[in-house]
């Protein structure tokens, strides 16, 4: 079973050289942990960067230079800024080549649920939406299971949708996944886990491809 | 020469009034415009609508506007962080519109550009795409939106001239340059004003056409939300 750092781990893998990549929120942003040495890839950030660098040193932060989760950032050799209008401009011209994001759910199709839970506070869908609807290669990365122990790889999302029919990639603690023909095929078992498993944590139509 | 410097936040905001629509430039707290918030405080203008990317945090940015109760409704892609907006939205005093952070980009783009609406993909087949047109192009569904209709834009820039042109700095730029574009009137403050001439012409941003009122602002607090840092310098 892998932890947090390993999701993120195996995930940063199907990053390739060249690529223009987005991150989300949570495990996402570790994946730049992660980017094997000579692979070099482009960080984009909505607020309005490509090419985000790490964190910068204790006394060097610079309030005018954030990154989408509102943490301070640097710059690199070859950054650039922009406007939210370019920003989400690039993202639905399909510029963007690969997006990974977090998910509360995700159905066989491919939909995705990450933004809304009715009954609680909602914060709103920030950028998630235009991201999901345009981006040419979406890879989830979540727990498989919520705290309930439910599965969250659904037949159908139970909570309101981000996006349809966009989803091309799952990593979760328990396995990969990819999504399509309306199910999600095992492609990969995390160390330790077995068939069943992985059964046992799949609501959605599953195709054992492993 | 054309010269739209005002004294200051208070002269610039003056005739902003009770139910107008403002939109504020910023993401998070960073690039808002903080002068000309506290001076609509100052001021006490109510039921006003605000279209902004954030709320604000509870003591600073727009969250100071909600505090006095002056906000009647924020049109946001995402306003976390702020006990006081949720104690309102819950109680029904205060009206929320979240939409897609693109698309609010987007609609203020289209105002600046002189286009009542735009199509964008983010929100088809999901409860954004309520009680919205939908069209197919090339075999994809869009949504249309319309181009926002805002009474005041309030930005914030790095630098300014006295004829309106902006610069601005790194990630702070964000939502003030197609915000600036969109308002009836848009109100500037910036960090350094300076003379026509001093600003490069192949470097300005905001081209001071679209900038009615313009101020040099003080004591800029510039808040930090989530401060992360190395702690080693290798």
């Amino acid at each position: 079973m892998l932890d947090k750092n390993g999701i993120a781990k195996r995930i940063a893998k199907e990053v390739k050289d060249g690529m223009y990549v987005n991150l989300g929120i949570g495990i996402p942003t570790l994946v730049a942990n992660y980017i094997p040495e000579g692979i070099n890839v482009v960080l984009q950030s909505e607020n309005g960067l490509l090419g985000m660098g790490p964190f910068p040193f204790d006394g060097e932060e610079d309030a005018d230079l954030i990154n989408a989760g509102k943490q301070t950032i640097t710059t690199l050799p070859g950054s650039a800024f922009f406007d939210s209008a370019m920003s989400f401009g690039m993202i639905r011209a399909g510029k963007v080549d690969l997006t990974i994001l977090g998910a509360m759910e995700v159905s066989q199709n491919g939909d995705i649920a990450n933004w809304k839970i009715p009954g609680k506070m909602v914060k709103g869908m920030g950028g998630a939406m235009d991201l999901v609807a345009a981006a040419k290669n979406i890879i989830v990365a979540m727990q498989q299971v919520n705290k309930a122990g439910e599965s969250k790889l659904l037949a159908n999302c139970s909570l309101p949708l981000t996006g349809v029919n966009c989803v091309k990639k799952i990593v979760t603690e328990l396995g990969v996944y990819e999504v399509k023909d309306g199910a999600f095929h095992l492609i990969e078992l995390a160390p330790g886990v077995t068939i069943e498993d992985i059964k046992a944590a799949t609501e959605g139509e599953l195709v054992i491809a492993v | 020469m054309i010269n739209k410097v005002v004294a200051n936040a208070d002269a610039a905001i003056k005739d902003i009034k009770d139910g107008d629509t403002i939109m504020l430039g910023g993401f998070g707290l960073c690039g808002i415009p903080e002068n000309c918030i506290t001076a609509i405080v100052k001021k006490g203008t109510k039921n006003l609508t605000c279209i902004s990317n954030n709320a604000g945090v509870d003591d600073f940015g727009i969250g100071l506007m909600l505090k006095s109760r002056q906000v009647k409704k924020m049109i946001s892609s995402y306003v976390g962080e702020n006990a006081e907006f949720e104690r309102q939205l819950l109680s029904g005093e205060l009206d929320v519109e979240l939409i897609p952070q693109g698309t609010l980009a987007t609609r203020c783009m289209a105002a600046g550009y002189g286009m009542p609406a735009i199509f964008t993909p983010a929100g088809v087949g999901t409860e954004v795409a309520e009680g919205k047109e939908t069209r197919n192009f090339n075999g994809k569904d869009f949504l249309l939106e319309m181009a926002f209709d805002a009474d005041f834009a309030i930005v914030k820039a790095w630098k300014g001239d006295t004829m309106g042109n902006l610069v601005f700095k790194a990630t702070a730029r964000n939502f003030n340059p197609v915000m600036a574009m969109a308002g009836k009137i848009t109100i500037a403050e910036v960090e350094h004003l300076v003379e026509p001439g001093e600003l490069n012409p192949d470097e300005i941003h905001t081209a001071g056409i679209y900038v009615h009122r313009i101020f040099e602002g003080k004591d800029y607090e510039k808040r930090i939300e989530q401060l992360t840092v190395q702690s080693v310098k290798i």
